[in-house]
């Protein structure tokens, strides 16, 4: 095999970590039972933020309302089970169906403008249904929240536990199958022509490739990614409420993911393990006061740069 | 006489208070070496943008093989064979030379869209860059991101993701721009072996390159076609002088 | 329907007073800068806790406010907002939130989560009754100053140099350093009158808008609203944009309030589809 082709071949090659990382999600549910809940939580952020991977890590769109796509699943997996039927693996696929639509739906808006245009149009877009959750309080609970939904057992068999087994077990699926689908998407050439548009769009057009397509793709597929980590939430928590289209919820994500690392797939695994972490940290020191240091942290991460925080071998002079 | 693959027929572009592309009809030959010359100003890089159709015309039309592209998006219109390089190199910074190749082949042969095999899967991509690599000296670097590249090899990058397209049109924006003396050789020899039914439209101030490559010229002032013809009748030409000679000297650098 | 129309115009003039600073830090540096409505607060507290703390008159605050947050935007704008002029909009955006959150959670510290409330002067309260109309003496406060602001600003950019020279800046700014513009102090200058403008909006504002720690998140979408549409390329962009804004949204409220603030964003969406440099803007701009 010729050099090129060893290259080529060895970019979509599983490193060792990658066996490792998985190695430890799955033993994590064996090893750590009492802390399943938690857990699950980790799990359900790391979705949401490789969701908004693909589209900002990849395709270089910068959204500021991606929450909206995690709410609309939330809410669909809540209502689903509510008023048609408990079986998770159903409910979960419709709201992931229905997260998908919408988000090839309002990809379209972001297709033109500017980078503050787009930012306008995301904040936009969670705002409004938010204030849809809201007004529509017959449907959604409004401010109350869409309380009492009960989930049938997984797969006719496993209930869901107090404990939290069930549910993260259940999680844990979602988020590998998210991550392999991931994985094939963005070692592809779609995966590469949506890294083209996000390093040269003007490039990316003069060597044949059609943008708004693939926005709309990706778009769609990220969304739909996100509405299943709502459904998630919604489906193992039993209740699903106005703040999963909070502002709050967006800028989180976006930073879980900056932590983490963007653009390789894997960093809002390692950022939701982190944040979670510090976030548990601070809150039980001040649980007030939390956004003040994550605000902090935010400058601070930015000024110092988001590369070099992240890449500790750089610290002293290295090449990253 | 061969075959006429690109045209332009009266092409216009007025914005603002000026019009930078002033009523050229042109005409590009089948495997032609054909420069665009002119002094800063002339308007020439706007002409390339609207050929590549990254600019709208006011009035006018381009042809490509008898066919009316005037209309056509930016990325169709490198589907149907009419490549450009850019001035300032336009790079996927991120990505390493092979993959940017890779990911042109693949658009090439149409697909770029597959997402569920990896890049470079298709036993067609592989040989196509090895050729490309080899041929533009990027073998050493393949496997680094382009943002780490020096700027010659830069610039070689930029031509050989140009020809991945395999172009029937290639129309080259000052390709030596920047490129120190030393490195310029390199990138002339590549232009000068380009496959002859590529039609190649040049635009340089290197005056050197344009006599030792072009065959005809047409030269551009102030947005219009002013004077057009063999090379050596251009080199010639005293108000083509007259035209440069008032700019000053023209430097070998771009 | 008139005092609807004037109550909108009332709260347009001080949406453009707030957010004018927003147009031209964004128009100028190019950056988007989320944590714009917490130097409205500022003025908003400054104003609040010189009154009753203090025990200053209510129109004495206002320059006061002005000042005091025109003082913090100097002060912000060479330490930390210049070192991130040249960064991708995403890390700008990460960083005027981490501010905001600052900002936010340090006020609820320092002052506490209610809502503050400004006891107006006695010759503000009220209303002027004139035939049908509903006038509020604050109201037409509002308008007023605001007005006179506006007019101030359009003068000082069509008729004095650093106007020009700030003209000249926005519209190219390595052009305008290269002609010897020492654009650094024009940066600043800028952004710490808009601050300033921002904190008096705030301390005008903090009456008819509420004031409470969450203000600048509130109202963060309103502002940047106003940028969008209006662009930043002219003053009276954002001027009608919003103008605009503050009628849809009183006017949305009061005729269909099931509904809400969801007019106002709709109505941004199809704008921001239909002219995504905005309403106002030249077109040929945006990066």
């Amino acid at each position: 095999m010729s050099a090129v082709s060893q290259s080529l071949r060895a970019h979509a090659t599983w490193r060792w970590w990658e066996f490792a990382l998985l190695a430890v999600l799955l033993v994590s549910w064996l090893l750590l039972p009492s802390h399943a809940l938690l857990l699950n939580e980790i799990a359900i952020l790391a979705l949401f933020a490789l969701s908004l991977d693909l589209i900002l890590g990849y395709a270089g769109v910068v959204s500021l309302g991606h929450a909206a796509f995690f709410g609309i699943g939330s809410y669909a997996a809540a209502l689903f089970a509510k008023l048609v039927m408990p079986d998770p693996l159903v409910g979960m696929v419709v709201a992931v169906a229905i997260a998908t639509a919408l988000g090839a739906l309002f990809s379209v808006l972001i297709l033109r403008g500017t980078d503050l245009t787009r930012l306008m149009v995301t904040l936009g877009i969670a705002s409004i249904l938010y204030e849809l959750a809201n007004k529509l309080d017959w449907l959604t609970g409004g401010a109350d929240g869409l309380q009492g939904v009960v989930m049938g057992p997984l797969l006719g068999q496993f209930e869901f536990d107090l404990g939290g087994r069930t549910a993260y077990a259940y999680t844990l699926a979602v988020l590998i199958v998210c991550l392999l689908l991931a994985r094939r998407l963005v070692h592809s050439p779609f995966g590469y022509s949506l890294q083209a548009l996000r390093d040269n769009r003007l490039r990316a057009g003069s060597i044949g490739l059609s943008v708004n397509l693939r926005l709309v793709a990706v778009y769609a597929v990220a969304a739909g990614i996100a509405g299943a980590a709502g459904a998630l939430l919604a489906q193992t928590s039993g209740f699903s409420s106005l703040d999963v289209f909070e502002f709050h919820r967006s800028a989180e994500v976006m930073l879980v993911l900056v932590i983490g690392g963007t653009g390789y797939l894997y960093g809002g695994i390692f950022g939701a393990i982190v944040f979670k972490l510090l976030h548990d940290l601070i809150s039980a020191w001040t649980p007030q006061y939390w956004n003040f240091w994550l605000g902090l942290f935010l400058v601070v991460l930015v000024l110092v740069g988001r590369e070099k925080l992240m890449r500790p071998w750089t610290w002293f002079g290295g090449k990253s | 006489m061969s075959a006429v693959v690109l045209e332009t027929r009266g092409l216009l572009k007025r914005f603002g208070g000026i019009t930078p592309t002033n009523d050229v009809t042109i005409q590009v030959h089948k495997g032609a070496r054909h420069a665009l010359i002119g002094p800063n100003g002339a308007g020439k890089t706007t002409l390339i943008n609207l050929l590549t159709g990254v600019l709208e015309p006011t009035s006018g039309s381009i042809w490509l093989d008898g066919q009316d592209i005037t209309m056509l998006a930016p990325h169709l219109r490198v589907r149907r064979g009419i490549v450009r390089t850019f001035q300032i190199n336009q790079l996927f910074s991120e990505l390493t030379p092979l993959q940017s190749l890779a990911l042109t082949v693949s658009a090439r042969l149409s697909i770029s869209g597959v997402w569920w095999k990896p890049l470079g899967a298709d036993p067609r991509v592989a040989p196509a860059c090895e050729k490309l690599l080899a041929q533009f000296h990027l073998d050493d670097v393949m496997n680094q991101q382009v943002k780490h590249l020096a700027y010659g090899k830069r610039r070689l990058l930029e031509i050989a993701t140009a020809l991945a397209c395999e172009p029937r049109v290639l129309l080259l924006d000052e390709p030596v721009a920047g490129v120190p003396e030393g490195e310029r050789q390199e990138i002339f020899d590549i232009i000068n072996a380009l496959p002859a039914d590529v039609s190649v439209l040049l635009i340089e101030h290197d005056m050197d390159l344009v006599f030792n490559f072009a065959k005809s010229v047409t030269v551009l002032v102030a947005g219009a076609v002013f004077a057009e013809g063999s090379v050596e009748s251009i080199a010639n030409d005293p108000r083509v002088k007259a035209v440069y000679l008032g700019e000053g000297e023209e430097a070998a650098h771009g | 329907m008139l005092t609807l129309l004037f109550d909108g115009i009332a709260y347009g003039m001080l949406l453009f007073v707030l957010a004018v600073g927003l147009a031209v830090t964004l128009g100028l540096m190019n950056f988007i800068n989320l944590a714009h409505g917490a130097f409205a607060m500022a003025g908003g507290y400054i104003t609040v806790l010189a009154m009753s703390r203090l025990g200053v008159p209510f129109l004495l605050c206002l320059p006061l406010a002005f000042i005091g947050t025109a003082l913090l935007g100097a002060l912000l704008e060479p330490t930390l907002y210049r070192r991130m002029y040249a960064r991708p909009h995403l890390d700008q955006v990460l960083f005027s939130i981490g501010l905001v959150f600052m900002a936010v959670t340090g006020v609820d510290y320092v002052v506490g989560s209610m809502q503050q409330n400004i006891q107006l002067p006695e010759w503000l309260k009220g209303r002027f009754d004139i035939e049908w109309v509903g006038i509020g003496k604050y109201r037409s406060f509002i308008i007023i100053v605001c007005g006179v602001l506006t007019i101030a600003l359009q003068w000082v950019l069509a008729k004095t140099r650093f106007g020009s020279q700030l003209r000249a800046s926005v519209d190219d700014p390595r052009v305008a350093g290269g002609l010897g513009l020492n654009v650094n102090r024009i940066f600043l200058l800028t952004f710490a009158v808009g601050s300033g403008l921002a904190g008096l909006g705030g301390a005008l504002g903090a009456e008819v808008l509420g004031l409470d720690p969450t203000f600048p998140l509130k109202f963060m979408i309103y502002f940047l609203i106003v940028v969008a549409v209006g662009g930043t390329t002219t003053l009276t962009g954002p001027l009608l944009a919003a103008l605009l804004l503050g009628i849809a949204d009183v006017a949305g409220k009061y005729y269909v309030p099931k509904l809400g603030s969801f007019i106002v964003y709709t109505l941004m969406i199809v704008i921001l589809l239909i002219r995504p440099q905005g309403l106002f803007a030249r077109a040929g701009g945006g990066k």
